[in-house]
């Protein structure tokens, strides 16, 4: 496999502490949060890796230290090659300018009080990729190639609605000439018929271009629509990453099975089923073991002791003793 | 048997300063006992205000400018405030998207529960606190008897959730309307929330109007569905066949445009452009613009809905040719 982007034992903790004083008075420790925990995948060039998991999973936390917004506590990320939190600053830098990121809000993430134009030539200045003439006649370019009219350069983001917003933003992030996109709920704030068109554009940009997409995501079925590959999270883990297809016709994972069974489907009018068990737990205070046991119908002594090591099955690498247990 | 609510040709208008903007427009459905029926469409598209029309709850400046609610044959669209207040919570039930905001995060739940079913009912205090275990059990959380001395922040957001459905239940209303109930919810609790509110009409006959933007929870919960867009009634069917055999272009656009987690679809069907403001809905059928299958008259005459097959669809396509031609 030809990767662009290579992912190793990704962590990330917060310190959520409270203040010294009160340590001191109350007598309570330290107290940390891990939003990611060892999560490793990689995302083949030209393709879309997608991250799926309900609120509170580390989604955006991971996606954060992909594109160099957020230090990690330990663990790697590599694009092409180039280690995105490295030490050699010149090779961070130019690699910048090949990673850019959409973010969920079009309302906050532009803005309002620039133009059109400055906001989608920002990256061009920033880079100094051209300049004068050039940088006007790359932006008009880059709007048609979303959608726009190039006559919409000289507008204000309120002139627009969340669908051209989000068009907006994607041209931003495209006139760096990036190879890799962080998409973090792109379509989320959106409309059914309208994140239907952002989610073609994303794919006809990336037949054009050759984009590579991380796409972050809780809803299971813009996922299945995008991604070559997906990868499950649950606490700050993965627990199981598989190819599109296979995921949803033979998930592993009891949480998987979980997710995909409590998606409301438009088959199943009239139909009736078992709705799963339980919340997210704290993730302050996660269970010991496999953080699913608790919610978990196939739990067994092992669960609650050991966190499951993700293990190859049929092109999925799942962390789950019960299915580790049935392979071997 | 005659309709539990039944609304007809609702019209609600917010009036400005550059002329009267029609929010919602000529709406008729009506909701039988235990049914429940969904209202879809995408933002702007008066879902909401139809709920908070039928319970009077619209924010001033806008007001029901013509039409008629009618609950269990009393009118209630033009009943005094003090009445109406009886009204809702006592026969009427609501639960709205976001949990959080709908519970006082000052009083426990025992003390919101117990007061709720004092105000509408004539139980004692021990009945009502009784009564407050029974709801909370109903809803699914567990250990209801300890849980009910817990403040709204010590629930996660599925527990509110179902808090508030036991409130919105206490005085054993006859309708629910639960706008965007499970929006706010992670999709494995959004199941469980559908579940509690299912089971109601089930098991206890109460009637639910479902208000969403999403049309698999219309598939999972709902028995008819209304689909609205600019402020009009486009359809309204049974939800299988609404969700199966769409008729209306909106409606089949809609459905193509969903991202369906079974299948693999190259394309997702795009309707082009956006839902209209209120400030500039086009003449004739509000689609029009943004619809393939226009032909003469939609950008003149407003389409009336008409039955087509166990629905009724507001589309020029449908309906006798000769209203066609």
């Amino acid at each position: 496999m030809n990767a662009l982007v290579t992912v190793e034992n990704l962590t990330r903790t917060f310190d959520v502490s409270k203040p010294w004083l009160n340590r001191v008075i109350e007598r309570s420790p330290r107290r940390r949060l891990t939003a990611a925990s060892n999560v490793s995948f990689e995302i083949e060039r030209g393709k879309t890796f997608a991250l799926v998991g309900e609120s509170g999973s580390g989604k955006s936390t991971i996606a954060k230290m992909i594109v160099g917004l957020l230090e990690p506590s330990s663990g790697t990320i590599r694009v092409d090659g180039t280690d995105v939190w490295g030490t050699d600053r010149a090779a961070t830098a130019k690699l910048r300018r090949r990673v850019q990121m959409i973010f969920q809000d079009p309302y906050a993430s532009l803005n309002a009080r620039w133009r059109v134009r400055d906001i989608v030539a920002e990256p061009i200045r920033t880079f100094a990729l051209l300049e004068g003439r050039a940088v006007d006649a790359r932006v008009a370019e880059l709007l048609t190639l979303v959608g726009l009219n190039p006559e919409d350069a000289t507008k204000f983001p309120h002139e627009f609605s969340g669908g051209q917003r989000q068009r907006i933003a994607i041209a931003r992030a495209l006139s760096s000439n990036p190879e890799f996109i962080v998409c973090d709920e792109p379509t989320s704030a959106l409309d059914v018929s309208v994140q239907a068109q952002i989610l073609n554009l994303m794919r006809d940009l990336q037949d054009k271009l050759g984009l590579t997409y991380l796409l972050i995501s809780h809803d299971l079925g813009v996922v299945r629509h995008m991604a070559a590959r997906i990868g499950v999270l649950y606490l700050g883990r993965i627990y199981e990453d598989a190819p599109a297809k296979t995921l949803f016709s033979t998930p592993k994972h009891p949480y998987t099975q979980m997710l995909l069974a409590a998606i409301p489907k438009l088959e199943r009018a009239t139909g009736r089923r078992k709705p799963l068990a339980g919340e997210i737990p704290n993730p302050i205070a996660p269970p010991p073991g496999c953080t699913f046991h608790p919610r978990c119908p196939r739990r067994f002594a092992p669960c609650e002791r050991d966190a499951p090591p993700p293990v190859r099955a049929g092109g999925h690498r799942v962390a789950c003793h019960a299915v580790a247990h049935e392979d071997a | 048997m005659a309709p539990l609510l039944s609304v007809n040709n609702l019209v609600v208008e917010f009036p400005t300063r550059r002329g009267i903007l029609r929010a919602i427009d000529n709406v008729s459905f009506e909701i039988a006992r235990g049914e429940t029926l969904g209202v879809v469409g995408e933002s702007g598209a008066g879902k909401s205000l139809t709920g908070r029309a039928v319970i009077g709850l619209l924010q001033r400046p806008g007001r029901i400018a013509s039409g008629e609610v009618w609950l269990d044959g009393t009118r209630i669209d033009q009943m005094p405030a003090r009445e109406m207040r009886k009204i809702r919570g006592r026969r009427i039930g609501m639960i709205f998207q976001d949990p959080l905001t709908s519970l006082n995060p000052l009083y426990t739940v025992r003390r919101q529960l117990v007061e709720t079913i004092l105000t509408h009912t004539n139980a004692t205090v021990r009945e009502a606190e009784q009564k407050s275990v029974r709801l909370l059990d109903a809803v699914g959380i567990p250990a209801a008897e300890t849980r009910l001395d817990s403040f709204p922040h010590q629930f996660s957001g599925g527990m509110r959730q179902r808090v508030v459905i036991a409130l919105a239940l206490s005085a054993d209303p006859d309708l629910i309307i639960a706008d965007e109930p499970t929006t706010a919810l992670d999709v494995s609790v959004q199941a469980q929330v559908l579940d509690v509110l299912k089971t109601l009409g089930e098991e206890r006959g109460t009637a639910v109007l479902l208000i969403t933007h999403d049309m698999g929870v219309i598939a999972e919960a709902t028995d008819r569905v209304m689909v609205m867009y600019a402020g009009r009634r486009i359809e309204m069917g049974p939800s299988a066949d609404v969700i199966h055999a769409p008729k209306h272009p909106y409606t089949v656009g809609l459905m193509g445009a969903i991202p369906n987690p079974d299948a693999e679809a190259d394309r997702l069907t795009q309707i082009p452009g956006a839902m209209p403001s209120l400030k500039a809905i086009p003449p004739g059928c509000a689609f029009h613009p943004r619809c393939e299958r226009r032909f003469t008259p939609c950008d003149c005459t407003v389409p009336a809905p008409q039955p087509e097959g166990g629905s009724s669809v507001a589309c020029h396509l449908y309906g006798p040719a000769e209203a066609a031609a």
